[in-house]
């Protein structure tokens, strides 16, 4: 089935460099805390939890002395195609009550909780496991004050409905609001980032419009060492990692032997 | 079989069973769009018995949207301040020297603002959480002009009674005037459906996207 489709204005997407990342997980609690992601009694129950940013942790295999590990924080990719060339991601595609969409304006995969009927195909078209279902109301434990810290800018999820990253999209809101009131339509790359962006201690969290060619982003997916997840499904997802060990990039997509492009070295590279 | 098929004894049967029906059909009619919906909507009255067309005398501004703007004005990040908090009203009202003999001005001098309270307006175009709208992509970049939506709402000297849905808590303003779903002004009902249709008649299709009034 084929949508009319019109290419986006904007095209946000967010490049992670792998190289810098430490695994610390500040992006994990920022996106929770900026998106009112509720919480569990338990939060260990891994089947249940939710978690927009996840993060993975993979290791080459080898023993000590030559371990290597390295952590791949995992947002919704915001993927443009469901892989048979189709232009809408394999979300959006099954979504039997149109409550996931690629937004005209920015390209970001919107997710309405009020229309979701929660029949959960969405979870199972997904082949990030980025999306999680309610499998209860809200919970905010009470007598702690997290009710008090929620934002007004978000909407707080009701059982029964699936949520994921939106990219900020209340941030691209606040960001136009503030553009409008100075009269201006367009807005500043710096202007609009996602939580886990800004929290980065480690700045390895770019974020931008990849259709503009002057937006750090843009210049970055050009790099050797840009990769995307599961690149075979093409999917194309807007979010992009940097990488320079090989492995890494192998145990992203399963390539074959001749398909990765091996990246130079550093030292070769300046 | 038709009705002149009948014979003469059962047609009286016949018209009265038609008669009945066409009684009970009104009947229903009257319960479902007229009891029904008075059953349903709370009443409240304002707490204060606000006069729009004194105020709209007496701010400042060339155009109507302007002297709107006085009170209900925009931040500096571009949101809308909605009903304005007490410190708006204290630039002008001072407990010291009213500025008119109005019950309702000593009611707010003396109730809310020598107590430092705000007052609990009920707010009669208040959206459900997961709807987010601009007012300023409307009146600053497309200027719309406020009447446009609200109606006569600014110039008026009383204000409505606040109908409130039983059920969902959510004004009768959003949810529709009208049970039967006819809608005469922009005033009357502000839901999806209408914000699309005006989207669309402007040749806005892109701003019918999702996430542009979803949050």
């Amino acid at each position: 089935m084929k949508h009319e489709h019109n290419k986006p204005l904007h095209r946000y997407g967010m490049v992670i460099d792998l190289d810098k990342c430490t695994g610390c997980g500040t992006c994990v609690v920022a996106c929770a805390s900026e998106n009112n992601v509720s919480v569990r009694p338990d939060e260990s129950d891994k089947k249940r939890f939710i978690s927009w940013m996840q993060l993975y942790m993979i290791t080459n295999g080898k023993e000590y002395p030559y371990t290597e590990v390295c952590y791949i924080p995992r947002p919704c990719m915001h993927c443009e195609e469901d892989g048979h060339g189709n232009p809408h991601p394999p979300c959006v595609s099954v979504c039997v009550a149109t409550a996931t969409r690629v937004d005209i304006n920015t390209g970001i995969v919107s997710q309405i909780p009020t229309r979701c009927i929660g029949c959960r195909y969405c979870q199972a078209a997904c082949p990030y496991h980025a999306r999680y279902f309610n499998w209860w109301d809200a919970y905010f434990p009470k007598g702690k004050g997290l009710e008090r810290y929620l934002s007004p800018e978000v909407s707080v999820r009701m059982r029964g409905v699936v949520e994921k990253c939106t990219f900020c999209h209340h941030r691209y809101m606040r960001a136009k609001r503030k553009a409008e009131a100075e009269g201006r339509r367009e807005l500043k790359e710096e202007e609009y980032i996602t939580a886990c962006t800004e929290a980065c201690p480690a700045g390895a969290i770019t974020f931008g419009d990849l259709n503009n060619p002057k937006h750090k982003v843009s210049q970055l997916i050009k790099s050797d060492r840009a990769f995307r997840l599961l690149e075979r499904l093409n999917t194309k997802p807007k979010v992009y990692y940097l990488s320079s060990k090989e492995w890494v990039r192998r145990m992203a997509d399963n390539y074959l032997p001749e398909e990765l492009k091996p990246v130079k070295p550093l030292a070769l590279r300046r | 079989m038709t009705l002149l098929s009948i014979p003469k004894e059962k047609a009286k049967d016949w018209i009265e069973g038609i008669c009945f029906f066409i009684l009970g059909f009104i009947g229903a009619l009257i319960v479902g769009w007229f009891l029904f919906p008075m059953a349903l909507y709370s009443e409240h009255t304002q707490p204060i018995d606000f006069n729009h067309a004194i105020h709209l005398e007496n701010v400042e501004g060339d155009t109507l949207t302007e002297k709107c703007l006085y009170c209900h004005e925009f931040y500096e990040d571009g949101t809308f301040a909605g009903i304005p908090r007490i410190e708006k009203c204290e630039d002008c009202h001072d407990p010291e020297s009213p500025m008119g003999d109005s019950l309702e001005e000593k009611k707010f001098l003396t109730k809310y603002q020598a107590q430092e309270k705000e007052i609990p307006w009920y707010h009669y175009y208040r959206q459900p959480p997961c709807v987010y709208f601009p007012h300023i992509s409307h009146v600053k970049m497309a200027k719309i002009a406020c009447k446009t939506c609200h109606g006569d709402h600014g110039t008026s000297e009383l204000l409505p009674v606040y109908q409130e849905n039983r059920i969902s808590g959510y004004s009768r303003n959003i949810w529709g005037k009208h049970i039967s779903g006819y809608k005469e002004h922009t005033w009357d009902r502000m839901k999806m459906d209408d914000c699309a249709e005006c989207h669309t008649k402007k040749g806005h299709e892109e701003f019918n996207s999702c996430f542009t009034c979803h949050k």
